[in-house]
């Protein structure tokens, strides 16, 4: 059944329907509302898990590895400063190889201060060791955050839920709230094998000499490589007991025999996809391609899905200052060896909030015919409010 | 005739785009009220965004007109540092500078460290609600007052956090009501104690802590030029009603604080060097009830024949009572602590004294 559901409230709900055992969060604008349903639905008896209201995102972090290492399934959300702070723990989670999910109302990073949405916080943290899925409604992201406690356990890696701040999290959308028994036939009890275990004690996070450091990374990065089997297969079966896809690896719209093709992450490819039906025929058809797995990295459908493009428009929702989009050189990178590489066309978009309107579809479309258009661009900026020399 | 200035003529076309409406002409001379007319230094100037009755902006002005000019505040994330700057506005009168939540023992630490390398004499003050202070800030303050900054740190303590939409912080008091420890079939509220702040920070055996309340300016400021006139880390928590977060009428602010401390729950003592050597007595004790019945955050233990209730209202009470009876708050002199009003400004390296 179809519900009216503000997007944090239906992130409480579907983890709730996990049974977490522990979860730790600390407030933070645009994640909050979720932070708060989860109280609320602790409060009135309806969810039974060990809330533990921490006095910082390091705590929540640190709290939530503490509580996964004894093998508890354990959850956080957090945003922004939140993420930036956590860092640290988030990097230590990771390398310990301990299941987790987390969500992320992305919000750009101070200073200036903003609260408002764009992907710095998780560009800031992309090599952190983490699975790192975005999700392009709230729909996707209650299949996602299931989703994520099931891939985090095959995994033995923690899951990163992206979605973006106010956009999503605050927006009412109507959402097909799965069912608790099919949930709970379909989520496994997690089965940790290296937890802290007094019958069988083991050593967490030891110190290792240079004689091991390297294979550590390698079979981290090892693992993270087969996970994109494992995304995929969670979203088959997912797809088998709902009828709804989670949005896989990557997934692709529009005009499939389009030569140009616009590839973005997060709500910008809703936009994307009603800016192209209400541009009307001037403005032309594009191949919409959505980034869902931004890590693991899938250069390979990333190759399918661009193939036979001539130009290739990525949308970043962060910047790297001084380099230009991360997601637009990443995707380059992988289509570099191949034939006929589209010519890409990288465009930074709604940074701080900068709200992205339906018509910016046609003007990415009209961009692109600029044959001497820049490689990388903040596309929205209005230079007009900066000094000369800053333009 | 006047030069061509490109950079001027584009700064007004961006006032004209994103600035205020211009004051229609002669807007500006009008007639200054009562407050506005004393010749006093004020640090913190009106038209920012705060709530109406916010006791938090009312201690920061309180706090910056007695301290100032000469100082610079670093400022932890919280509703007085949004309220009072949105680019491209400020409402501050002496250097003012935000970085981070967690951080402004440590900001401050650095400006003092700046001031002591150039042989400045300008005080460093740190701002923080008690959830930069109490909470996420609470290393970054610890290590600034055990390396004896010459730091003024002032916590404007509204007991949760209120600029994210009340959240508990470890200062709400037990049994309130805030987003993350609503009221519910499983729960009466916050299920923790108020953390002792002010006990902790004596502990680091600092010149001067202090407690104060909006409901008792003159003490507050008092308290404030007496942190001033020493050298060295010093450390006031302001008990600073906010109408949006504990759910009281605006127009009772003052009220409210007033019954905070009269009930025993927010007992105004001063400790220096880990002794306390001043208390403000409280002549007529009043019911926790009293106090309670004014705030929407308690309204859950106003509630007849409710055993839960009557079980916390018993538990905020004997809370109330310890205070009373630890502080030696029954007193029957006046209330001596609000009595002073001059505007001395005192500041690190001078002579302590009390004024
Ligand atoms: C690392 C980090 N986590 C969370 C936040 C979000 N945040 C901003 S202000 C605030 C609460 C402020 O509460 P308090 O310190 O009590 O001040 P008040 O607003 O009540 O004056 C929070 C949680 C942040 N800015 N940075
Ligand atoms: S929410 Fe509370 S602390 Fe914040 S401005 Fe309003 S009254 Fe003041």
């Amino acid at each position: 059944m179809l519900e009216a559901i503000e997007g944090s409230q239906a992130i409480a709900r579907a983890v709730a329907m996990c049974r977490p055992d522990v979860v730790a969060a600390y407030p933070i604008t645009p994640q909050t509302h979720i932070v708060e349903a989860l109280s609320r639905l602790v409060a009135e008896g309806e969810m039974h898990t060990e809330f533990v209201s921490v006095e910082s995102e390091f705590s929540a972090a640190s709290v939530v590895l503490g509580a996964a290492a004894t093998g508890a399934r354990a959850y956080t959300a957090t945003a922004s400063q939140g993420v930036l702070l956590m860092a640290e723990v988030l990097f230590n989670i990771s390398g310990m190889r301990v299941p987790l999910v987390m969500t992320v109302a992305n919000r750009a990073v101070s200073a200036p201060l903003s609260i408002w949405n764009d992907h710095s916080d998780s560009m800031a943290v992309r090599d952190c060791g983490w699975i790192q899925l975005h999700c392009a409604d709230n729909q996707e992201a209650v299949d996602t955050t299931i989703q994520a406690f099931r891939i985090s356990q095959e995994t033995e890696l923690p899951v990163m839920v992206c979605m973006d701040g106010f956009v999503l999290t605050h927006t009412l959308e109507p959402i097909e709230m799965p069912d608790q028994t099919d949930i709970d036939g379909w989520l496994p009890p997690l089965e940790f094998d290296r937890r802290l275990d007094p019958s069988d004690p083991k050593s967490l996070g030891t110190l290792v000499s240079p004689d091991f450091f390297a294979e550590v990374r390698h079979s981290h990065h090892a693992a993270m490589i087969r996970a994109l089997d494992v995304i995929e297969t969670v979203d088959d079966d997912w797809h088998a007991m709902t009828g709804r896809r989670g949005g896989g690896l990557v997934e692709v719209a529009g005009d499939p025999e389009a030569k140009i093709g616009i590839l973005a992450m997060g709500s910008t490819f809703g936009t994307l996809e009603t800016g192209m039906e209400h541009a009307g025929a001037q403005a032309g058809r594009a191949r919409l391609i959505k980034l869902r797995a931004f890590r693991p990295f899938p250069a390979a459908a990333l190759r399918a899905a661009c193939a036979g493009l001539e130009h290739l428009i990525v949308i970043d929702r962060a910047i790297s200052p001084g380099l230009g989009g991360v997601v637009g050189t990443e995707v380059a990178a992988v289509l570099a060896g191949a034939p006929d590489a589209p010519r890409i066309h990288n465009h930074a978009l709604g940074l701080g909030g900068r709200d992205i309107p339906e018509t910016i579809y046609a003007d990415l479309m009209t961009a692109v015919a600029d044959p001497d258009g820049p490689a990388f661009s903040v596309f929205d900026a209005d230079l007009t409010k900066l000094d000369p020399e800053d333009r | 005739m006047a030069e061509h200035d490109p950079r001027g003529e584009r700064l007004d076309e961006l006032r004209r785009k994103f600035g205020r409406e211009p004051l229609p002409p002669g807007a500006d001379q009008k007639e200054l009220t009562p407050r506005e007319a004393q010749p006093r230094f004020r640090g913190l100037e009106s038209g920012h965004r705060a709530c109406q009755g916010c006791g938090e902006a009312l201690a920061a002005r309180l706090v910056t007109e007695c301290a100032g000019p000469d100082v610079m505040i670093a400022n932890a994330t919280g509703c007085l540092e949004v309220f009072t700057t949105a680019w491209p506005q400020s409402s501050w009168r002496v250097p003012w500078m935000h970085s981070l939540f967690e951080n402004a023992g440590a900001i401050a630490s650095g400006m003092e460290a700046a001031m002591k390398a150039k042989g400045k004499n300008t005080k460093v003050l740190a701002f923080g609600g008690d959830g930069g202070t109490y909470d996420i800030g609470f290393q970054a303050l610890s290590g600034m007052l055990e390396r004896y900054h010459n730091v003024l740190y002032v916590c404007y303590d509204n007991e949760a956090y209120m600029n994210t939409g009340i959240q508990r912080s470890s200062s709400t008091p037990h049994a309130a009501t805030t987003t993350t420890s609503p009221a519910g079939k499983e729960r009466m509220g916050k299920r923790h104690l108020k953390k002792d702040l002010l006990a902790i920070v004596a502990a680091h055996h600092i010149p001067y802590a202090a407690a104060a309340s909006v409901a008792y300016p003159a003490d507050l400021q008092r308290k404030v030029r007496y942190a001033m006139g020493i050298e060295g880390p010093t450390f006031l928590v302001i008990h600073s009603p906010c109408p949006l977060g504990w759910r009281h009428d605006s127009a009772l602010t003052i009220e409210v604080a007033r019954r905070g401390v009269e009930c025993g729950l927010f007992p105004l003592v001063e400790i220096e060097r880990g002794a306390v050597t001043n208390v403000m007595p409280i002549r007529k004790v009043r019911p926790v009830t009293d106090y309670l019945e004014l705030q929407g955050r308690f309204s859950h233990l106003m509630t007849p024949d409710d055993a839960r209730a009557e079980e916390e209202r018993a538990h905020l009470q004997a809370l109330a009572d310890h205070n009373i009876q630890t502080f030696g708050l029954r007193g029957d002199t006046p209330d001596a602590g609000d009595t002073q009003a001059s505007s001395s400004v005192g500041r690190g390296g001078h002579p302590a004294g009390r004024v």
